[in-house]
């Protein structure tokens, strides 16, 4: 999927990612994508519920195995 | 301001201002005005409680939540800064301070504290996981723009005195503050 902006929280678990996140995604132009890539199973449900609250646009999730663990890669872009 | 209708003092049959508001735009304009708000009791001490309650206050904050945590009781020992000791007025106070030890870093487990072996080894479990701990989450809420309050009455009931608490304290304050926040909170959690 097309991103603009990628953000690595491997091996950080909840609430980094979504902090990250959040903080992150300030850098960004409305429009612009950010890559969220994560390794912590809740960001499945996290980021959409995320997105929900301060009304980003979920874009879409891919899991990719990478050696024993998943890397969960979540999109979303920029919408205020 | 729309400029108000003209007083009629005769029972008159009018039509309805048509009115050009979105629902939509009406409702996001609300939610701008009233951002989402959660209150948090912070009245446990033990390590596991105060982290969960930080992580909610963290996790709500990145949400674009505005987020007061009210410190009360043990909550307290969160907020002291460690190894200071308590200048309260009379003894019995002051040994009560002394006796309860503070500080971010210093907070046992509810279980398994074992005499701090059991805490240590939780410490030890989540550094080597890169999990943040209570003094670093503290920092994050900070940075978030979360509101600390410290209770005045136990403060004062436990000997801790104001010069002894960290930097970044908002308010002191007591039950009404609280209400007044939670009332317009649509998420209030007591931990």
């Amino acid at each position: 999927m097309h991103f603009d902006v990628t953000l690595d929280t491997l091996g950080l678990f909840c609430p980094m990612p979504i902090i990250k996140a959040s903080k992150k995604i300030k850098e960004l132009t409305v429009g612009q994508v950010l890559e969220v890539i994560s390794d912590d199973e809740g960001i499945k449900k996290d980021m959409p519920a995320w997105c929900e609250t301060t009304g980003h646009h979920f874009l879409g999730l891919e899991e990719e195995q990478n050696g024993g663990t998943v890397h969960y890669k979540t999109y979303v872009k920029k919408s205020k | 301001m729309r400029p108000q209708p003209p007083r009629v003092f005769f029972c008159e049959v009018r039509s309805m201002p048509t009115t050009k508001l979105d629902p939509q735009v009406a409702l996001a304009e609300l939610q701008e005005r009233r951002p989402d708000r959660v209150t948090l009791v912070v009245l446990s001490g033990d390590m596991d409680r105060v982290m969960s309650a930080f992580i909610i206050a963290t996790g709500a904050a990145s949400m674009g939540m505005q987020v007061t945590m009210f410190f009360t009781f043990w909550g307290l020992n969160a907020i002291r800064r460690p190894g200071v000791s308590s200048k309260a007025a009379d003894w019995l106070r002051r040994m009560f301070g002394f006796l309860n030890k503070g500080g971010a870093d210093t907070l046992p487990l509810s279980r398994f504290h074992f005499w701090g072996l059991g805490t240590r080894m939780m410490k030890l479990v989540m550094r080597r996981n890169r999990m943040p701990g209570v003094p670093e989450l503290m920092e994050i809420a900070k940075d978030l723009g979360v509101h600390f309050i410290a209770c005045t009455t136990t403060l004062g009931l436990m000997g801790i005195t104001k010069d002894t608490l960290i930097d970044g304290i908002d308010q002191f304050a007591g039950v009404s503050t609280y209400l007044a926040e939670a009332k317009e909170a649509q998420v209030n959690l007591f931990i």
